[in-house]
């Protein structure tokens, strides 16, 4: 009897630790204990250009991850990036006059979306779009500019 | 001339009989299912000596592959300044490669070979049909709690090696080459994604799971009943398995990209 | 149908072949109910697959094989394993579970095919071990054994779920002189205490003449000759005198078949 009985309690901690594996990754590893559950609303915001943008990309708030990006379409009218996220109902006293931005974590790093939030008395909630929006930066467009201009100066 | 063609039709026919009597084999055993689900002390049985016992194995590897990583990756990024990407390189590559195949790899090579002499052996003596003529079929007694065990062993082992290596690399990384430890965690938490990463890995190792474990035991079960034909198929078992999970894990790497 | 009533087996024309090699060339044999039956032959006779014939395991080519009126080669699965339950089976190297103890082995028919309670368990091994004289080896892994104590507990096995019929392939194969005298007297005393019908596939004459009712001979695929034991040891058929007193040249050349010896000797060829 003894022995089936070491047979049943390693088994059991067997399959405990495979699924305390599971769950390590899951929750330590990825990202799927923020936002997952919970109560959250959504926004969408109106960009130029998200280039490096993601869905499931971070939302945050001074630094503070507060919210996901859920999708990226285009509007077909205006050509612009239609940026929906939803946000943490933690954060629900953001103000509605609000502006995003698409950051880059460090030189290579992921983008976000950063907002940085404004003054007015009235707050964000489910639907919100966000007007003030400034847009990704792209390193190439940037480059080039800055190479034009130095060309011009010499021209000069 | 005649003879030639009469060859090839030969094998053709031998090769769809062989095939066809394979995958019979393998429904039978799938169905065998519906009963030894009620039989949990069969099943238990079989995750010891299918999950249990290469466990240890698993975590061990696991660790080194890790720490190699860890420090293998910590010599490429630090060129690019990106050595905070550490944990992400680390993580994505154990979860969504390494766990799966490596796992799978030491499986086959630690608990399919045994299953192939276990059941080969059996054969050999005549357990298999001692087996049958008590009224006992051995494709639900023998076959059907192996694979069943070897299917739930499967993710589970990974998942183990995954987590295992994702330490080990944190103790190179951050212990040892000073990795900033914030930057481990939170790179690998924004940038490894449960639905894409996890789950794909998880879907792999299933998969490995019910090939190499099938190969094992069906290998064992058509297996010569002598001691050359019981060890012939012990190799085959490995080399099939291998060969099996590299091939597959191309196809469901591209299948889920 | 009288010869129902007396017949548990029942095989008519029946024709099998491995690959290209005619194993069985249309034979018929009766084993009647509560006797000692025997089937006898030279090595590679296919004696072992004969049982294997009538327990299901392979199909024939060709040929009934009626058991209990029922013709096995044609059943479906779940009926076949149904009859098996009827019949048990000691194979030459006993088959015995390698994982499990001696007592658990002989445990094992009953617990798959019964719902008996765990205590009723072991009041019937121990009397099946008690019977084959091994019950204080109860607590022994199958690698402990002799060859001659496992074929006792596969005997035990075999009638633990106390089936109508015991087949046994070579019981009496390199076993020494005690063990097989005693395996000889369990296969004679059951037969009578349990009214087994019992099936010895051997070829130990003599240990199998003893205690036969009923001897069948075969050869090359036929039956050569059926009859008690004595009607065979008085045969006058060259054949069976050969088998029966074990000499070496007869019928069964000594010689595997070849070209005449002189020619070969002079023939000047080299083997590779």
């Amino acid at each position: 009897m003894s022995n089936s009985r070491i047979l049943e309690v390693s088994v059991g901690i067997f399959v405990a630790l495979g699924i305390a594996a599971l769950l390590v990754l899951a929750v330590n590893v990825s990202n799927v204990s923020s936002f997952s559950a919970g109560e959250h609303y959504s926004i969408t915001a109106n960009f130029d250009n998200v280039s490096g943008l993601k869905e499931r990309s971070a939302v945050s708030i001074a630094g503070v991850t507060v919210g996901r990006v859920t999708s990226i379409v285009v509007d077909p009218d205006s050509y612009e990036a239609v940026v929906k996220m939803t946000i943490d109902a933690r954060f629900s006293d953001v103000p509605v006059d609000s502006s995003v931005g698409i950051y880059t974590a460090g030189l290579l790093g992921e983008k976000y979306i950063g907002i940085e939030p404004g003054g007015a008395p009235d707050v964000l909630e489910e639907g919100s779009v966000i007007r003030l929006t400034q847009s990704s930066i792209v390193l190439e467009k940037l480059i080039s500019q800055f190479l034009f201009s130095q060309s011009d100066k010499k021209d000069e | 001339m005649f003879d030639w063609f009469a060859q090839i039709g030969k094998s053709a026919i031998d090769f769809w009989a062989r095939l066809g009597g394979e995958v019979l084999l393998f429904l039978q055993t799938v169905m065998a299912f519906s009963k030894i689900i009620f039989r949990p002390g069969l099943i238990i049985q079989q995750l010891f000596s299918i999950g249990v016992r290469s466990m240890l194995i698993i975590i061990v590897s696991g660790f080194f592959v890790g720490m190699v990583l860890g420090l293998q990756g910590y010599n490429t990024l630090i060129d690019f300044g990106a050595e905070e990407s550490l944990g992400v390189m680390v993580a994505l590559s154990l979860v969504r490669e390494l766990g799966p195949v490596v796992t799978a790899l030491l499986f086959a090579g630690r608990a399919g070979s045994a299953l192939t002499a276990e059941i080969g052996l059996m054969k050999a003596t005549e357990q298999l049909s001692g087996l049958e003529m008590m009224a006992v079929n051995p494709v639900e007694r023998i076959l059907a709690p192996r694979l069943f065990a070897g299917i739930i062993s499967m993710p589970l082992l990974a998942a183990m090696f995954s987590a295992v290596g994702v330490f080990g690399g944190y103790l190179v990384g951050v212990d040892l080459l000073g990795v900033d430890t914030g930057a481990y965690w939170s790179q690998m938490q924004a940038r490894v994604d449960f639905d894409q990463d996890i789950v794909q890995g998880v879907i792999k190792s299933v998969v490995f799971g019910v090939v190499t474990t099938w190969i094992a035991v069906y290998e064992g079960y058509t297996c010569l009943p002598t001691s050359e034909g019981v060890s012939r198929s012990t190799t085959r078992t490995v080399v099939y398995s291998a060969l099996a999970v590299l091939g597959l894990d191309f196809l469901l790497t591209a299948l889920m990209l | 149908m009288q010869a129902t009533d007396k017949t548990l087996v029942r095989i008519r024309d029946l024709h099998f072949s491995r690959g290209h090699s005619k194993i069985f060339n249309g034979i018929d044999i009766d084993i009647p109910k509560g006797k000692i039956t025997a089937i006898m032959g030279p090595s590679g006779t296919g004696k072992t697959t004969l049982l294997k014939l009538i327990g299901g395991q392979l199909k024939p080519q060709q040929g009934t094989i009626y058991f209990h009126g029922e013709n096995i080669p044609t059943m479906k699965t779940k009926k076949l394993y149904e009859v098996r339950k009827k019949m048990g089976m000691l194979f030459q190297s006993g088959a015995l579970l390698t994982d499990m103890s001696v007592f658990d082995n002989i445990a094992f028919p009953l617990r798959e095919h019964t719902e008996l309670p765990e205590v009723m368990i072991r009041d019937l091994v121990l009397m099946k071990l008690q019977a084959v004289g091994l019950r204080g080896a109860r607590h022994l892994n199958p690698s402990q054994l002799s060859g001659g104590m496992a074929r006792r507990v596969a005997f035990a096995r075999a009638i633990a779920l106390d089936p109508e019929m015991v087949m046994f392939d070579e019981p009496f194969t390199g076993q020494d002189p005690i063990s097989m005298g005693v395996l000889v007297q369990l296969i004679r005393s059951m037969n009578e205490a349990l009214e087994l019908t019992s099936v010895i596939v051997s070829h130990d004459i003599e240990e199998t003449m003893a205690i036969a009712d009923k001897v069948y001979v075969i050869s090359q695929g036929k039956i050569v000759g059926h009859g008690s034991p004595e009607e065979m040891s008085q045969s006058n058929s060259p054949w069976i005198s050969q088998f029966v007193h074990g000499e070496a040249d007869g019928p069964v050349p000594f010689h595997y078949q070849a070209s005449s010896f002189k020619d070969d000797i002079f023939s000047g060829e080299y083997v590779d």
